[in-house]
Order: structure tokens, then sequence, then C-alpha cells
């Protein structure tokens, strides 16, 4: 493999391991936020004890959330040194402010954490709350770095020199807001779907323990809640998403639906396999009409097709796949929201059935899936531009050789670090069983200790 | 040198001044948790891990800062940088996650904590030697293009007495510092068996890490000359620097001035320490100048554009008046709050 390849797969590892510590980074403080919230509203102490728990997991996963996004923004600068160049030149505010973001984050996550006994329960909401906005500004932040690389915007390369740097038009590059926003509510709904796991998991489990049983109720019908506002928003905000595309990225919509022939009345392929020989999508099912109509809102509009692109500017053909992959899933988890709300709302009946539990319990693993779906499209779909029609991805790798060997040690630290952190979450919450604190009673000021 | 660029440089060796004090402290802190875990009695492991839980996070931002610093002013060094500096650059990056992670854990599993301890303090003092690799390699000399690629030459770098010089300054100033500091924390917090063991083990490292700096001295003189006679024109902070460290020698002897029985005032120890590497390092930045990789790099030539610069420097201003309350609040908590010093459990 030559080092270009090499190079593609330890970002793009080292990127997919981040993301997943990083969206419940983003995702989990809001649900904590909401327990709090609840707690101060309600003054039932489970809430507190679910704003407690979380906030442990969450202290432990910033273990492995923090090293590893290190890793990625030093990794940038190492492995990506000419692109980076042009970054610090044109597109250094967003990096620059995101360090603002991360001390915020920082410093008042400390605060909640280990001074969560000391300060008011005011001052405790108050520091979640800019756990959450630190938390959510560096995902737009960092984001928005990626919806430049789509949109660049704010320069020109005039001879091989930068020329006509605006900084602030870089910033505000046209597809900043869409895609900002998709990352955000995706990740919020990502933070409240594996919270739905795990407490489903817990109910199935605890069927016999009542007191146990409607903790883990309670926790479940609060983030059945978020998540389906959540993946509601995230749903309509992709849609705008593919529009963008269709208007910014004609090339990689085309890929992402298989579309070969420029036409109007573009049918909308759904599964299967985009087949290169043939120019068409294998075992998948069209509906007809639907493209046009996602990407314009007319069934009359054109969406341009790969051959009107030549072939080395095409973007790999299996992102259809993730594409669908993503659409599937958020719609499927629109969908059980909705189930949840009807039987437990409008049916008004309290225990859901085992089918139903089922599907919560592998709502949280699907919705991180979706998100490295959605990523390694967007990256990948990207191809063969690190800047889309200004720089390639080849003209912008290190000029070293030795990629090879660091790919595997990073991996082997990934693998390392993410069966410690399960252990670690294993281990802790396996001695300090919920049962132990539900039976214990909070100190009356409503303050609390994590560690 | 550009009034811009000159600035822009400032604001970076302050980030890596910053860094620098904040990190010996913390991998300094792993590093004495890990010797003294099995000391219960001291409380030493305590003191160590009470300041160390809450700061990492903080600290850890800093070098990020300082990625992003260099990355933006200076981004025709970056590429030259980045290129020269993939594998020790993801060596660094490899122990710090595995410090960073198991130092987290290590809180959270008691049962593991001695095991976790140990990763975390070892690789605790490993990362200050390969980050002070940085300055040596920017010396010149060890960096040679071969296909228009930038390579480094390890094996020039690696029989280097100035290399070790540098690495043994950096061991010896992350032990140092963090001990003394660590006294100071201990002495506020009254705990007086810590304050007795950190005391000691300052006063022991002190003397090693200056002899580390004259060594250093004394072998840059022949691997980077250029360097060396420009440090000779910044004497007096040298002499400074020096005066200073013996300042916090004598500190150190003093009667404390609040408790009868005590010796030593740790707090002027430690600020007399941190005005000795203030001019130290004040005087080998100045120095460096023009050059941030000699000979290749200047300040000038590597510096960004001048728009994006103007911008980055409205959000320094910015973003300094934001935090500057957080900063402030957060070390009201940890650093002044004697119900959090005090406490029994970490
Ligand atoms: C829980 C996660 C999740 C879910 C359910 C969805 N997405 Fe998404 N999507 C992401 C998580 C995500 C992401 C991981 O956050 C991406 C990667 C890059 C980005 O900006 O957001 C993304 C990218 C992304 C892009 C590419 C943007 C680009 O290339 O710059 C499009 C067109 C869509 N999404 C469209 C959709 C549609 C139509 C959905 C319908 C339900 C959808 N997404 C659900
Ligand atoms: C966090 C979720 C992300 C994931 C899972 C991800 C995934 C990937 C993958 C798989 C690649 C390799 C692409 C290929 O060669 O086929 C890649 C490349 C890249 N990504 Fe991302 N990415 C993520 C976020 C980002 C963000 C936020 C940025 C912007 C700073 C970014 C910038 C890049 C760059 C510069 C490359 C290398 C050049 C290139 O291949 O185009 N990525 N990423
Ligand atoms: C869009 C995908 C990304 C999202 C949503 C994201 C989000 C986050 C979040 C929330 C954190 C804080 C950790 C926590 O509280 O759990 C974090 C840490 C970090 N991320 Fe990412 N990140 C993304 C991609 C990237 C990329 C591409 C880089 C590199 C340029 C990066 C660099 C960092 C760094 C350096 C940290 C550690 C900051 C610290 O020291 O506190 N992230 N990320």
């Amino acid at each position: 493999m030559d080092d270009l390849v090499l190079a593609r797969s330890l970002f793009g590892t080292t990127m997919g391991f981040h993301i997943i510590f990083a969206t419940l980074g983003v995702g989990l403080p809001l649900m904590i936020l909401c327990a709090e919230l609840l707690y101060q509203k309600t003054k039932d102490h489970d809430y507190a004890i679910m704003a407690k728990r979380w906030t442990k997991g969450q202290a432990v996963l910033l273990g492995v959330a923090i090293p590893t996004g290190t890793i990625a923004g030093v990794q940038l600068a190492l492995l990506w040194p000419g692109f980076m160049e042009v970054i610090g030149k044109v597109m250094a505010l967003p990096f620059q402010i995101e360090i603002y973001a991360f001390f915020i984050e920082a410093l008042f996550m400390s605060i909640y954490v280990y001074a969560a006994d000391r300060i008011s329960p005011k001052m405790r909401i108050l520091s979640v709350s800019l756990v959450l906005l630190g938390a959510s500004a560096s995902a737009v932040l960092i984001t928005n770095v990626h919806a430049f690389e789509g949109t660049p915007a704010g320069f020109r390369i005039e001879n091989g020199e930068i020329v006509d740097v605006d900084p602030w038009a870089a910033f505000f590059n046209p597809s900043f807001f869409i895609s900002a926003a998709h990352v955000a509510v995706s990740a919020y709904m990502t933070g409240a779907f594996i919270i739905c796991t795990i407490s489903a998991f817990k109910m199935l489990k605890n069927r016999k323990n009542q007191r146990v049983f409607s903790f883990h109720r309670k926790a479940l019908m609060l983030s059945l809640a978020i998540g389906g506002i959540f993946s509601l928003l995230t749903a309509l905000n992709g849609h705008e998403s593919a529009q963008m595309l269709h208007e910014y990225q004609p090339e990689k919509l085309a890929a992402a639906e298989g579309l070969f022939e420029t036409q109007d009345y573009a049918p909308l392929a759904i599964g299967g396999f985009t087949d290169k020989e043939t120019q068409e999508i294998k075992y998948g099912i069209e509906i007809p009409w639907a493209l046009s109509f996602l990407a314009g809102n007319s069934f009359e509009t054109k969406v341009i097709g790969l051959n009107d692109f030549p072939e080395e500017y095409w973007p790999p053909l299996f992102v259809h796949t993730l594409f669908n992959g993503m659409v599937l899933i958020g719609s499927f988890l629109i969908f059980l929201s909705m189930v949840g709300f009807v039987w437990n709302k409008l049916l008004k009946k309290t225990h859901f059935p085992k089918p139903i539990m089922f599907a919560f319990v592998i709502a949280g693993p699907l919705s991180l899936l979706s998100i490295e779906f959605g990523w390694i499209f967007a990256c990948t779909g990207r191809q063969p531009w690190v800047i889309y029609r200004i720089l390639k991805t080849a003209d912008v790798v290190t000029g070293s050789t030795q990629i090879g060997v660091l790919f595997i040690l990073f991996t082997l630290i990934y693998v390392i670090l993410g069966v410690a952190v399960l252990l670690v979450l294993k281990y802790y919450f396996k001695r300090h069983p919920v049962e132990n604190e539900l039976d214990g009673d909070l100190p009356p000021n409503g303050s609390m200790s994590v560690y | 040198m550009t009034a811009d660029s000159l600035l822009a440089i400032t604001v970076l060796w302050g980030f890596v001044f910053i860094y620098a004090v904040m990190a010996t402290m913390d991998f300094g802190a792993g590093f004495w948790s890990m010797i003294y875990i099995n000391k219960e009695k001291t409380n030493a492991t305590n003191i160590a891990n009470r300041y160390l839980s809450p700061t990492w996070e903080v600290t850890n931002v800093f070098i990020v800062a300082i990625v992003i610093a260099l990355v933006s002013f200076f981004p025709g060094a970056t590429f030259i940088l980045g290129t020269v500096l993939l594998l020790p650059g993801s060596f660094i990056l490899i122990l710090l996650a595995l410090r960073s992670g198991f130092l987290v854990f290590s809180h959270v599993a008691k049962d593991y904590e001695k095991a976790l301890t140990y990763v975390s303090g070892i690789s605790g003092f490993i990362i200050p030697a390969l980050l002070m690799l940085v300055l040596p390699i920017t010396h010149g000399g060890y960096i040679e293009v071969i296909n228009d690629v930038h390579q480094l030459k390890f094996d020039a770098l690696l029989t280097s007495p100035n290399t070790y010089a540098f690495i043994g300054f950096a061991v010896s100033s992350t032990l140092f510092l963090s001990s003394l500091l660590l006294a100071d924390y201990s002495n506020v917090a009254d705990e007086l068996e810590a304050y007795r063991v950190y005391r000691r083990d300052a006063l022991i490292l002190g003397p090693i890490s200056l002899i580390m700096a004259i060594f250093i001295m004394l072998t840059l003189k022949n691997e980077a000359n250029w360097l060396y006679t420009n440090m000779l024109d910044y004497m007096p902070y040298l002499i400074g620097s020096v005066v200073s460290f013996f300042i916090a020698g004598t500190a150190l002897f003093l009667p404390s001035a609040k408790h009868n029985h005590r010796i030593g005032r740790p707090r002027l120890a430690v600020i007399a320490v941190t005005i000795q590497y203030l001019l130290a390092s004040f005087a080998y930045g100045r120095a460096h100048l023009p050059y941030m990789i000699y000979p290749d790099v200047t300040i000038q030539s590597g510096f960004t554009h001048p728009n994006t610069f103007r911008a980055l420097f409205i959000t320094y201003i910015v973003g300094f008046l934001i935090l500057f309350p957080g900063f402030v609040y957060f070390w009201k908590l940890f650093m002044k709050d004697k119900r959090y010093m005090k406490q029994n459990e970490s």
C-alpha cells in the first residue's frame, strides 16, 4: 500500500475512534442538564441520581475523548502538512476559537465533577450548561473546518500563492450553518439514545425489582423525549444537507444516490450496490421522481449525474451504502420514538412489549453507527479532494514514509483504550449499583459529590 | 522581523511557558503519586492526586493551544515541523493518550489503582523528555532534505550530547518544579509529613536541574554555536536566573513566617523558581530569533497571512476577556479552598 492510502487509513481510524467519545461528550451533557433541571423542578431524587451517574460515565469517557482529540489535532499537522499550511493561512479562526470552547468545557467540567458538593444548585446548573455550551461549540467549530473543505471560501490561489484572504468569509462558508447544525443535533440525539439503550437494558434485567425498574423507566422516558425531538430535527436538517450537496458538490450527491445520467424526474434509489460497469444500482428499490424532489423541492429539478464529471473526480461509489445506512437508521429512530410516544402517552400503557424494548436496546448503537456512516460518507465522498476543486489529498500528504508502523501502533492504542474504558465503566457501575443510591438519602440541600 | 510576527511569536512563547510550568506539575505529580503510592501514612500520594485530578484536562488544552497557535500563526513552519516530527510526535501522542486515559481510569477503578498509577507515572516522565527533543531539532543540523522531503537525521540526533543534556534537563526540571509546587500545596493544606517529603525532594532535584542547565550550555557551544553566542548576549538574564535559583534555595531554609516550628517558605521559593525559568527561557527564546528552525524557517518566512493574523488577534483578546473569570473561579475552588485541599479522600 502506498503512503497516501496508509495516511488516509490512519487518519480515518483516528477520527472514527474519536468521534464515538466526542459525540457522547456533546450528547451526554444535554441529558445531564435535563436531569438536573428535572430534579430542581420535581425534587424527585431519582433525577439527581441520574445526573450523578451519567456524569460519572461522562468523566470516564473524557479520559479517551480528550487524548484521542489531541491525537486528531496533532495528526492533522503531522499527516497533512500541506493542508494545515492552507488552513493556517485561511481557516485558522475556528481552530483558535475552539480552544476557548475547550477551556470553557474543561474548566467547568472539572468544577462540576470535583466541586459539586461545594457549590449551589444554581452554580451546578450553570456549570453543566457551560460544559454543554463548550462541547457543542467545539463540535460546531471543528465541523466548520470540515464544511470549509467541502465549500471553500475567502481566498484564491494565484500562481501557487494564497491571495485575497478574508478569514471571516472563510469562517462563514456556504455550508457552515447546515453542517454544524446537523452535527450538533445528531450528537444530542445520539446521547439520548445511548441512555435509552442503557435504561431499556436495565429494565429488561430488573423486571422484579420495582424500585430499580421505575428509576430506569424515568430515564427511558426522558431519553425517548429528547431522542425523538432531535432525531426529527436531524432528519429535517439532513434533508437540507442533501440540498446543499446538490448545489455545491453535485458529484457527491450523485455518488450517494448512484445516479449516472443527468436527468429531471430523477428516481431515488434505496439500498443495493452501485455497479460501475452497467452504471446502475443493483438490488435496490427505486422511488420514481423522489430524488428530484429531495434535491430541489420540485419533480422538475435537474439532478446532475456522475457521467457529467471526469471519472478521476468521482468519489468512491460505496458511499451510496453509507448514505443509505445513515438515512435508514435516522428514519427508524424517529419511528421508534413515535411508537414510544403513542404507546405511553396516547394509549396510556405503562409497560412496553418485549419487541419494542429490544428495539430500544439497540437504538444507541445504531445511532452511533449512523454517526460513523455519516462522517465516512462526508470525508470519503469528498475524495479525491481535500479542499474541494482546489487542493488534492495526494498533494498535501506528508513526505515521510514510516506511516505503516504508526498505523499499527495507533490502532493498538485505540484497541487498548477502547477495551480499558469498557472494563472501567463495567467495573465502576458493578461496584456502585443504583440500588445503593436509591436507598441512601441525599443531603437535603440537593448537593452531591461525584467522586 | 515585523511587529506582527514578533507579537505572534511572543504569544506562542507565552503558551509554551505556561504549558511548561503546568505540564511539569502535571507530569511530576503523576510521577510522585507513583513513587509514594505505598507510603499511606504521609498522604503524599493523596496530595499529588488532589492537585492532579482537576487540572490535567485544563493542562491538556494548553498543548492543543500550542499546536493551534503554531499552525495558525506560522503555517510555514508547520509544514517542515509536521514532516520531520511525524515519528517523535506520534510517540508523544501515544504516550500522552495512554497516560491521560489511565490517569482517569485509575481514579475510578480503585482496585486497579496501583497498576494504572504505574502506567501514568512512568509515561509521565518520559513525555517531558520527548517533548524537549523538539528544541534541539529546531537548532539545525538534524534535518536533511532527501528528494525534496525534509527528514530527521535520527542517528545525528541520538548521538549528540546536547540532546541528552536537554533530556536530562527536562526530566530533572519536571521533578524539581513539581516537588516544589507540591511542597507549597501541602504546606498550605497543613499536611506536614507530605510537606517534609516534597521539600526534601526539591532540595535534591534543584541542584541536579541546575547542573543539567549548565551541561546544556556547554554542549550547545559545539552543537549549535550560533545559538550559544546569541545567548551570551543575554548574560544578565542568565545570571539573574541563577540568582533566583539561589534565592529559592535559601527560601526553603528560612523559618516559616506563619508557623513556629516549620522550616521553609515554599511560596517564596515557587515564585523565585518561576522567575528563574522565566528569565532563562526568555534568554533562550530571544537568542533563538529570528529562526524558528535554523536555518530554513524564520518567523518572517513562516508567518501567516496578515488578514488572518489580525482576525486571530482579535479573538485572542475577546477569548481572554471571556475566559479570565472562569480561570479565577477555578483557582478559587481548587487552589485556595481549604475544604478541598484538606479532604482526606482524593
Ligand atoms: C445520528 C446520526 C445521523 C443521522 C440519523 C443522520 N445523519 Fe446525516 N450525518 C451525520 C449524522 C446523522 C453526521 C455524522 O453528523 C454527518 C457527517 C458529516 C456531517 O456534517 O454530519 C452527516 C452528514 C450528512 C450529509 C453529508 C454532508 C456533507 O457531505 O457535508 C448528508 C447529505 C446527510 N447527513 C443527510 C442526512 C439525511 C437526509 C438524514 C435522514 C434521516 C440523516 N443525514 C440522518
Ligand atoms: C469525527 C468524525 C470524522 C470521521 C469518522 C472522519 C473520517 C475520515 C475518513 C474515513 C477519512 C479518509 C477518507 C478517504 O481517504 O477515503 C478522512 C479524511 C480526512 N478528514 Fe475526516 N472524518 C471526520 C471528521 C473530520 C473533520 C471534522 C475534519 C476537519 C477538520 C476532517 C478532515 C479530514 C481530512 C483533512 C482528511 C484527510 C484528507 C482526505 O482524505 O481528504 N475530518 N476522514
Ligand atoms: C465533528 C467531529 C468532532 C466532534 C463532534 C468533536 C467533539 C469533541 C468534543 C465534544 C471534545 C471534548 C471531549 C469531551 O468533552 O468529551 C473533543 C475533544 C477534542 N477534539 Fe474533537 N471533535 C470532532 C472532531 C475533531 C477533529 C477533526 C479534531 C482535530 C482537528 C478534534 C480535536 C479535538 C481535540 C484536540 C480535543 C481535546 C481537547 C482538550 O484537550 O480538551 N476533534 N472533541
